[in-house]
């Protein structure tokens, strides 16, 4: 696959602040890219200089193996994190105003049935739901039927429904074949919509990989939660180790299914146990020592 | 070009829309002038005395006469050697009263409808005669002419001011607000990141202003020339021209005033010493005759300035579009300017 975008050694200095130190990455076309860590960890910043609406103390940025020109602003589509949109115009006039500022553009209709829009074209901007909005400045991110998307914390704010609804659009556009970078501080997000990781925190970039290769090289061991009721004395000499908490046995082991053959083996009653498979959370929690909601 | 025409057309519609749809915003932009105009015509209709007045002395003795009556109270004397001058100045309330001392006995002029014409005559004929007969009854001493069926009633000299006044506060707060609240809650931001071009968007911006403005200030114009009788007498096409470039002039600065501002209290303050300027040294309430000379050399880098004598020679003095063409190039070369510093200056997000 060939890179569609390269950065390298982006830096963006503040006076008392270095908000992002050395950033470097390559992403493939056709690949959703996540940019995971907390608020504050420089995503925001890192995206806005690649976009090109943020002035780079220094680095470079290269589009289709090209420094950044008028060509970059017709072929990306950019749903930035905290926008308002222009007041008194409905959700069609807003798509038609946006859509004549591109030479290429895409089937209007098309955007507004994969962006679910139809129901409120004729609704005030200022009249529509948080998640509507939201789909509606995905939809301007989609005018042009661009080769890359930047979607900058785009489920921020939403509730739970509207986030999985705004996942599958999500996943529609990944089905089309567009390569898309995804700003997150939301573990699930990221795992679900992502193909390539970058966990990032301080304005660095901590590790990259696939959610898959993440987790296995910080956090290949699952847990196994036992309770409590269960005598010590049962799980001894057990070939894992086994810590007590006040929540129950914890036991960490690579392969789940071989525990539980030992413990059907001791026929202990597991009408009670609790299986925690690793997630990216639990990776950013080994590399810094804290959580991504911190 | 077509695309760059569309992108221009796109937001030059989109603004119109906005402001149309803002009903109470859209209300006032007409309600207002008319509020103003009703307010001076009740003002000057009624025998309330201004505080201060301007009088010529013309004529070979109008050194000594000057230096007698600047000597009064709230009275400023100044010497016009051109009494036809000194006449015309009278007629267009840049004068409160004239004095010709070629004749004897001296003859004084006034306007019959200058708001401040019977205040002078008290203050300083009055005056005068009591003094050259030590407070008995006066002979006549000077001789009286009125202005009366040749004057610019000060209504409609004042007029061309109040629609400056208005087309400029119309035009440097509308777009300059509009803009620094685009830039402040992203909208901007978001069209900095489509192919539109800072021209488009402040040239669509400035069109967007100028199709308003022109529609109010033409509703404006035609309900006070029905209501008021007010008179054109001299180029239409010239009063247009003035208004369309003093228009673009001011809505330019106004766009200069917001290219890279992010808060409104800022570039309020920062027009606010613009405008307030404007409004004492561009004439639109009282003439600046009498004022230091820099006063009014520093009057002329104002559009504003330009704006009012231009519309003021065409509607009371009958000018030809010949007659203010310095005036038009004075404007379209502001608003060239303006717009050009603009595009090179400004910016679509917060620093």
């Amino acid at each position: 696959m060939s890179s569609i975008l390269e950065v390298r050694d982006l830096v963006k200095q503040y006076p008392g602040l270095r908000a992002v130190d050395g950033v470097s990455f390559s992403i493939d076309a056709g690949v959703c890219f996540g940019l995971l860590g907390p608020n504050g960890a420089g995503k925001t910043t890192t995206i806005e200089m690649i976009e090109n609406t943020l002035d780079l103390t220094s680095g470079e940025v290269f589009y289709k193996g090209q420094p950044r020109g008028q060509k970059f602003r017709e072929e990306v589509g950019i749903q930035f994190q905290s926008t308002q949109l222009l007041q008194y115009l409905t959700v069609e006039e807003t798509l038609k105003t946006f859509h004549r500022l591109y030479t290429r553009q895409a089937s209007l209709q098309q955007i507004i049935e994969t962006c679910q829009l139809s129901d409120i074209l004729k609704r005030d901007n200022r009249k529509i739901s948080g998640g509507q909005k939201q789909r509606l400045l995905l939809a301007l991110a989609l005018l042009n039927e661009p080769e890359l998307i930047f979607l900058d914390e785009p489920t921020t704010g939403m509730d739970p429904q509207a986030r999985r609804n705004l996942w599958d659009i999500v996943q529609a556009i990944k089905n089309l074949g567009k390569t898309v970078i995804l700003t997150t501080h939301y573990m699930d997000e990221a795992q679900i919509l992502c193909d390539q990781i970058s966990v990032m925190d301080k304005g660095k970039i901590l590790t990259s990989g696939t959610p898959k290769e993440l987790i296995q090289r910080y956090c290949p061991h699952v847990t196994i939660q036992l309770p409590l009721s269960l005598p010590a004395e049962t799980l001894q000499n057990l070939p894992w180790t086994i810590e007590t908490t006040p929540g129950g046995h914890e036991l960490h082991a690579k392969d789940a299914r071989e525990v539980l053959k030992v413990l059907m083996e001791r026929d202990l009653d597991l009408s009670d146990i609790s299986i925690h498979s690793p997630n990216l959370e639990d990776v950013f929690l080994v590399l810094t020592g804290r959580s991504l909601r911190e | 070009m077509k695309k760059s025409f569309e992108r221009f057309w796109s937001m030059f519609y989109a603004r119109n829309m906005e402001f149309l749809r803002d009903r109470s915003s859209l209300t006032w932009s007409f309600v207002f002038p008319f509020f103003l105009l009703f307010g001076f015509s009740f003002v000057f209709n009624r025998d309330k005395p201004p505080d201060a007045v301007k009088i010529a002395v013309t004529g070979p003795a109008a050194q000594s006469w000057q230096t007698r009556i600047d000597g009064l109270p709230q009275v400023q004397a100044v010497v016009i050697a051109d009494a036809a001058e000194a006449r015309d100045k009278l007629a267009h309330h840049k004068l409160d009263l004239v004095l010709d001392t070629a004749q004897q006995p001296p003859v004084y002029q006034i306007s019959e409808t200058a708001p401040k014409g019977y205040q002078a005559e008290q203050l300083v004929i009055r005056v005068l005669e009591r003094k050259a007969l030590g407070n008995r009854a006066p002979p006549a001493v000077f001789t009286r002419q009125s202005l009366r069926g040749t004057e610019v009633p000060y209504l409609d000299w004042f007029f061309p001011g109040m629609l400056g006044m208005n087309i400029m506060f119309g035009s440097v707060f509308g777009v300059s607000y509009v803009t620094v609240r685009y830039r402040k809650n992203g909208v901007l931001k978001r069209l900095g990141a489509t192919p539109l071009k800072p021209f488009e968007y402040l040239s669509a911006q400035l069109a967007s202003r100028m199709f308003l403005l022109m529609f109010t200030t033409a509703v404006i114009f035609t309900g006070s020339m029905l209501m008021f009788g007010f008179q054109v007498r001299g180029s239409w096409l010239a009063l247009i021209l003035l208004f369309f470039w003093g228009a673009a002039s001011l809505i330019a600065l106004g766009i200069l005033a917001a290219a890279r501002t992010e808060s409104e209290e800022l570039v309020g303050g920062v027009l606010n010493m613009t405008t307030w300027p404007m409004m004492f040294v561009s004439e639109v309430w009282f003439s600046l005759e009498g004022s230091p000379a820099w006063i009014q050399q520093v009057a002329q880098i104002f559009p504003l300035t330009h704006l009012i004598t231009g519309a003021r020679k065409v509607m009371n003095d009958g000018a030809s579009l010949t007659d203010v063409s310095h005036h038009l190039l004075i404007l379209i070369a502001m608003t060239l300017v303006f717009l050009s510093i603009s595009s090179a200056l400004f910016r679509w997000t917060k620093r």
